[in-house]
């Protein structure tokens, strides 16, 4: 009687599990499946849905790729550059508002603007600030110029102007977060803690170094495991800012490698998109992976 | 090291909305508190008794007032430099270090002169590790100990700089009934051998007339009376003060003094040649004298005499307290019966009284007494509703003015009456 109930209870559960696992088994886990097994079909034909064989080609292909080269460097500096400099000044910026008290609420707000501002409004600001164009030389520039530097095109420009932009504009768009998870972490270490270390006598920046930091440290690798996975998966800032044709500026990225090879104008091809897509997803494993294995020493979970 | 607390008065500015009254949670505190001692400040949440700790500690600055260690003003200084050890409430050990590393987190903190080797420091740790007895806990998180084993860590982070004052909020209230009267010998047997001047804060007046030299008693922001803890229980200054302390809490009937008796309802319990008030007007006789004539332990003849208004007739609030009642057939003092407690030691006959002013009267007797009430009361007999008659014992007995609440002392005929 009783297994019988239980087995009744059982199935009853499945089936009010059913709508969501249909949902995310066709929308999620299948599309999945279906990319990795594309990245080794060689030779796909999306119209005919034919192909020659199986094997290895689409990597090799992809692997040796300038363009994706490009992309993969372009990628791998943006987050070097973005992650470690976006929570440190998030770090700095929460501490800051966590330690004034007048207009604390109104700072707040303004840091969070960025956060619910379209990024493609963002990414046509930045790109009016910084662009060089036959009328104007843009209002960077013309602050370079008055403080006598020469004026740089940021946006059609050398390498490591475009790359500068493209830092600058996506550390100030992943800000707001960051600064809106470390202010609430930073409002939750209780104030005992810090009481304990008056009373003994402790600076502040070993206070700071030895108790609030360890104390907020999961947030932190929270933040910089989201932004890590985040980074690698930049694309619309860098179509907002450079344009679609992100091959020719030299600024494309993984997952613009992706699209471009599905939908760009040299695309069609799915198999090379899947691969590089595949290789994505193991390069972002791999660092997530790393990144779990140094918390596991370093972050105190209480 | 002696504490001196001179006119010591904290207001919280109104703020906002919601607060719109100032609210002086320590209001014109002045008293001493002799060296070596453990003083317990006691009085029921919302008192003051945490404030006074944090201006006592630095966390918080007086409005007004100052704060003496010794003879060296320390109203000014900053918390570290008072040299002070605080046990918090919840220990506030840092989680993600260990016993060891937390202990020796104060001892980091040393600068200039008083750096430590790191020898010296480890040595230090064991000391106070041993001193509290847990040694062998040393390289555990506080996650991983017990609520008692947390409390000793927090003591001895608290002791390992051998600070002149120790202090501690609430020491006891996060442990459970066991270990808190485990703790509680703890805490006296280490104040014992460090002879550090200790001052704890607790709302139970168990735990602080169990282990303190001194309480304070305080309500509403103002200190209601200080002295050694059975002094403060046999002579309450006012009513708060007799309500407060003691369980079961003293009866309180409403009574009356007519022709030198006093009268609970219609029984005249006790016979009053004379009565006076004790105390001076605001119930506290300490706070009128000097500081430099306190005498800290209450026992200041010089104020009784000093404020002898005598009461010679009128309503006054009695209070008994529970072992006050002696059960007699021919007492004057006569009592609805409602049931028996027993509690192994001694029994609680439960009774009621229309001049009472809760709905139950406690009184404990000898347990030698449960046969006679159980078939005198309960089944046979009398019957459940049966009248049940008292003789007080005079000192068990507190008068208080009806309006003010002061204390009312009063002598009675020794020869009539056993134990006055």
């Amino acid at each position: 009687m009783a297994g019988k109930r239980s087995d009744h209870r059982g199935v009853k559960g499945w089936l009010y599990l059913l709508p969501a696992l249909l949902f995310l088994g066709v929308f999620m886990v299948y599309p999945l499946f279906d990319v990795f097994v594309y990245s080794f079909e060689e030779g796909y034909h999306s119209a005919s849905q034919t192909y020659f064989g199986t094997g290895w080609y689409n990597y090799s292909y992809v692997l040796h790729d300038p363009y994706f080269l490009q992309a993969v460097k372009n990628t791998l500096l943006l987050v070097a550059i973005t992650v470690p400099l976006s929570t440190g000044i998030a770090l700095l910026i929460s501490l800051g508002l966590h330690s004034i008290t007048p207009l604390k609420n109104l700072f707040q707000t303004i840091y969070f603007l960025p956060y619910v501002t379209n990024t493609l409004a963002v990414g046509l600001v930045f790109m009016v600030l910084f662009k060089k164009t036959a009328y104007s030389e843009g209002l960077i520039n013309l602050l370079i110029t008055w403080l006598g530097g020469s004026s740089v095109d940021f946006i059609d420009g050398p390498y490591w102007a475009k790359m500068f932009v493209l830092c600058f504009y996506t550390i100030w768009v992943v800000l707001p977060f960051k600064i809106l998870i470390l202010t609430s972490a930073l409002a939750s270490v209780n104030q005992e803690y810090y009481n304990a270390a008056k009373v003994d006598g402790t600076s502040r920046l070993r206070t700071f170094m030895r108790i609030t930091l360890p104390m907020i440290s999961p947030m932190i690798f929270y933040l910089i495991i989201t932004g890590f996975i985040g980074a690698f998966k930049a694309y619309s800032d860098v179509v907002a800012l450079f344009g679609v044709n992100l091959n020719g500026a030299g600024m494309n990225t993984i997952v613009g490698y992706v699209y471009d090879m599905l939908y760009g104008d040299s695309g069609g091809y799915p198999s090379y998109a899947s691969a590089a897509a595949i290789l994505l997803f193991v390069i972002v494993l791999t660092i997530t992976c790393i990144n779990l294995l140094i918390s596991k020493k370093k972050i105190h979970y209480s | 090291m002696e504490v001196v607390l001179q006119n010591l008065t904290k207001k919280f500015p109104a703020r906002g909305r919601k607060n719109q009254d100032e609210v002086i949670a320590v209001n014109d505190f002045t008293f001493k508190i002799p060296d070596g001692k453990l003083i317990g400040l006691l009085g029921p949440s919302g008192c003051g008794k945490s404030t006074t700790l944090n201006l006592i500690s630095g966390l918080q600055k007086p409005t007004s007032g100052k704060i003496f260690f010794g003879s060296d003003d320390v109203t000014d200084l900053q918390p570290e430099n008072r040299g002070i050890g605080l046990v918090f409430q919840n220990y506030a050990l840092y989680p993600h270090l260990t016993v060891k590393q937390n202990i020796l987190f104060p001892l980091e903190n040393l600068k200039g002169k008083d750096k430590l080797t790191k020898q010296e420091m480890l040595n230090k740790a064991f000391e106070a590790a041993k001193l509290v007895q847990i040694e062998e806990l040393m390289d555990r998180k506080p996650g991983e100990l017990s609520g008692g084993q947390q409390q000793r860590v927090a003591i001895a982070r608290a002791l390992v700089k051998m600070p002149k004052v120790l202090l501690l909020d609430e020491p006891l209230s996060n442990l459970d009934a066991r270990l808190r009267l485990q703790t509680r010998e703890e805490i006296r047997r280490i104040q014992r051998e460090t002879k550090i001047t200790t001052i704890f804060v607790t709302h139970d007046q168990e735990e602080a007339m169990s282990i303190s030299d001194m309480i304070v008693v305080m309500n509403m922001g103002v200190v209601q009376q200080i002295g050694r803890p059975q002094d403060v229980y046999d002579n309450p200054v006012n009513l708060f003060v007799a309500k407060f302390l003691g369980t079961p809490p003293i009866n309180v009937f409403l009574g009356k003094i007519t022709n030198h008796m006093l009268y609970i309802g219609d029984d005249a319990v006790l016979e009053i040649p004379k009565a006076w008030y004790g105390g001076n007007k605001d119930g506290c006789r300490e706070l009128s004298l000097s500081l430099e004539s306190r005498d800290i332990t209450g026992n200041d003849a010089a104020a009784g005499e000093e404020s002898q208004a005598l009461f010679a007739e009128g309503e006054v609030y009695v209070g008994i307290r529970p072992e006050g009642f002696r059960l007699q057939a021919e007492g004057s003092f006569g009592c609805e019966f409602v049931g028996v407690e027993v509690m192994g030691r001694d029994i609680s006959v439960i009774c009621a009284n229309k001049a009472s002013c809760s709905p139950k009267v406690r009184a404990i007797i000898g347990t030698e007494h449960l046969d006679g009430i159980e078939r005198n009361y309960s089944e046979g007999g009398f019957g459940r509703n049966a009248y049940v008659k008292f003789s007080l014992l005079p000192h068990k007995v507190f008068l208080f003015d009806r309006q003010t609440e002061r204390r009312i002392e009063f002598t009675c005929d020794r020869t009539k009456r056993e134990g006055c």
